[in-house]
């Protein structure tokens, strides 16, 4: 798997960038997306959690079929601006939000945005797994259940689907009738990713998905994340800079509630073009 | 006395203290058994669960009358309070902003304070008052206004303990509110819910006052939620206030039946939470 992403890493780029994307906002330079159309995109976007602004002017895009690392130090907005992405934010009281989010084009903001057909479309992995305690089964049946996606009938050959693709299925598939909540703190979270993935998603958001697992199951989800990106758009946020350079095409730099760098992952780490980016990957700060 | 001798001194005193006041908790429950089973037991046979009451003079008969009446009061009460009450306790949790949530937690309280006979009052009011007549229907609602509090504040406080991060992960799959409700918060925290409508089920099976002049008594065998009913309670205060020696025996074996079936509640109260819990855990 690394060769693609070598390949689209070391792809003359900058080239494509404009054609790709309508106009950026100031304060990010534009991406070189290296020939890929954008899936999403935010523009000048401000939020805040009442009187407290958390993110500043963030214009922000996100190539299709890649995976984007969001970095920076705790309380740096970064997951804040994941949640953005799926109006999950919209759940805490007291936040306003200005700017756009466009996915495939289209506002997500707008007054006429469907936001359970958002939220379908763009999901979601948590820092700690939270698989409902309900069976594997109806934990990966439970979204395409909801948004009557399948017939009962197929719904057999979907969860299964999900589960291979979550490379799970070996591990779960003679107890599938059994509570998710005895698996291991590894399964646990590729169940949740099985869960996210059986939807057909177009955008994959995950929040530090790795954070509470070990080496091991780490592995496990950087690997699958590799696999995932054919399929899908991933944005993952994490605190840990090797992760972010294993997994990614792209990273972001944010610091305390701006976007101070985005660039391709390879130029960001090994070539920064701000003093302060550097020093965050230097481990100078943070 | 030096001063360790002095400390350790203390020190049994507070213990003896901690364990007298225990002593003194479970002494009248103790003894409240032992009372009610060793002059209940006695007159307890099959007929007494299986016959009506006899006239005045006449020895045997039972309470089979009361004992399905306070059945039919029990539904009555639940099939009012537990849908009502656990919605209201998922709308205080899932929805009530801080300043709501805290005054419906607040009235819960008071209501679940107020002395039983005011509740009968109420529906009394609400239910016989109009119709002109006692019926189990005014009694089964007493009984359910009494319920409400307990089972709204179990679930809304159950509620509040269900981590939210399951809230979202249904969210981010695209579920509403309200499906992300029912679907997986209740469902998560419905171990205890089920103890709090037990524990409000033992909590109103005893109540007599409410239901006094409600679902009044009876002493015919009746299913009809439009007549007046007998319950044991009631049954039990009318034999036990009766000159008669013979109805005294009949309301010590109704007091045992009573409690047994409190007991029984608590009993399945725990059983159906730990079996729940552990669905869920493992």
């Amino acid at each position: 798997m690394s060769d693609t992403v070598v390949s689209e890493m070391s792809a003359p780029s900058n080239a494509a960038a404009a054609a790709s994307k309508p106009g950026n906002g100031p304060g990010t330079g534009s991406l070189a997306t290296a020939g890929r159309a954008l899936r999403m995109e935010s523009r000048k976007l401000n939020f805040s959690y009442g009187p407290k602004q958390a993110l500043w002017d963030i214009s922000a895009q996100i190539p299709e079929k890649t995976v984007t690392a969001f970095i920076g130090p705790s309380g740096c907005g970064k997951s804040t601006f994941l949640r953005c992405l799926n109006r999950m934010n919209d759940i805490i009281p007291d936040t306003r939000v200005e700017g756009d989010v466009l996915l495939d084009g289209n506002d997500i903001y707008a007054a006429g945005m469907d936001i359970v057909d958002l939220r379908r479309r763009v999901g979601m992995v948590f820092q700690k797994s939270n698989p409902f305690p309900k069976s594997i089964f109806e934990n990966v049946a439970y979204g395409l259940k909801i948004n009557g996606m399948c017939s009962r009938a197929e719904m057999p050959e979907r969860v299964e689907k999900a589960l291979r693709r979550a490379a799970l299925w070996d591990e779960v598939k003679d107890r599938l009738e059994t509570s998710a909540m005895g698996l291991s703190g590894g399964q646990q979270q590729r169940l949740c990713i099985a869960r996210a993935v059986a939807v057909e998603p177009e955008v994959l958001l995950m929040d530090e998905p790795c954070s509470a697992l070990d080496p091991i199951a780490t592995t496990k989800v950087e690997e699958l994340i590799h696999e995932l990106k054919r399929d899908f758009t991933i944005v993952i946020v994490t605190h840990n800079m090797q992760q972010a350079a294993r997994v990614s095409e792209f990273t972001a730099f944010f610091m305390l509630g701006r976007l101070v760098e985005h660039d391709r992952t390879e130029k960001l780490f090994t070539n920064p073009g701000q003093k302060i980016t550097e020093d965050y990957i230097t481990g100078r700060f943070g | 006395m030096n001063r360790t001798s002095r400390r350790k001194v203390l020190s049994g005193v507070v213990v003896f203290l901690c364990a007298a006041a225990v002593v003194v908790a479970l002494v009248p429950l103790f003894f409240v058994f032992a009372y009610v089973i060793q002059k209940g037991f006695s007159s307890l046979s099959w007929d007494f669960f299986t016959k009506m009451p006899k006239p005045v003079g006449e020895s045997g008969g039972g309470m089979a009358n009361a004992i399905v009446g306070s059945l039919i009061l029990i539904g009555i009460a639940s099939a009012i309070a537990v849908p009502v009450g656990v919605i209201a306790g998922v709308y205080v949790s899932e929805y009530g902003k801080r300043r709501f949530a805290s005054l419906v937690r607040f009235t819960a309280d008071v209501l679940n304070g107020v002395p039983s006979i005011v509740i009968g009052i109420f529906a009394y009011g609400l239910a016989v008052l109009p119709v002109k007549h006692f019926s189990a229907l005014a009694g089964g609602l007493a009984l359910g206004f009494m319920m409400i509090p307990i089972i709204t504040r179990t679930t809304e406080e159950l509620l509040n303990l269900v981590p939210g991060i399951l809230r979202e992960g249904a969210l981010a799959l695209g579920a509403t509110r309200a499906r992300a409700a029912f679907s997986v918060m209740v469902p998560a925290a419905l171990p205890g819910i089920m103890t709090g409508i037990l524990v409000a089920l033992a909590r109103i099976s005893g109540e007599t006052a409410p239901l006094l002049f409600t679902a009044f008594n009876n002493r015919f065998f009746t299913t009809s939620l439009n007549q007046p009913i007998a319950s044991l309670p009631v049954q039990v205060f009318t034999y036990a206030i009766a000159p008669y020696e013979e109805w005294h025996q009949q309301a010590w074996a109704g007091a045992l039946v009573l409690v047994a079936m409190i007991f029984l509640f608590s009993v399945l109260a725990r059983v159906v939470t730990r079996r729940l819990e552990r669905m869920h855990r493992t």
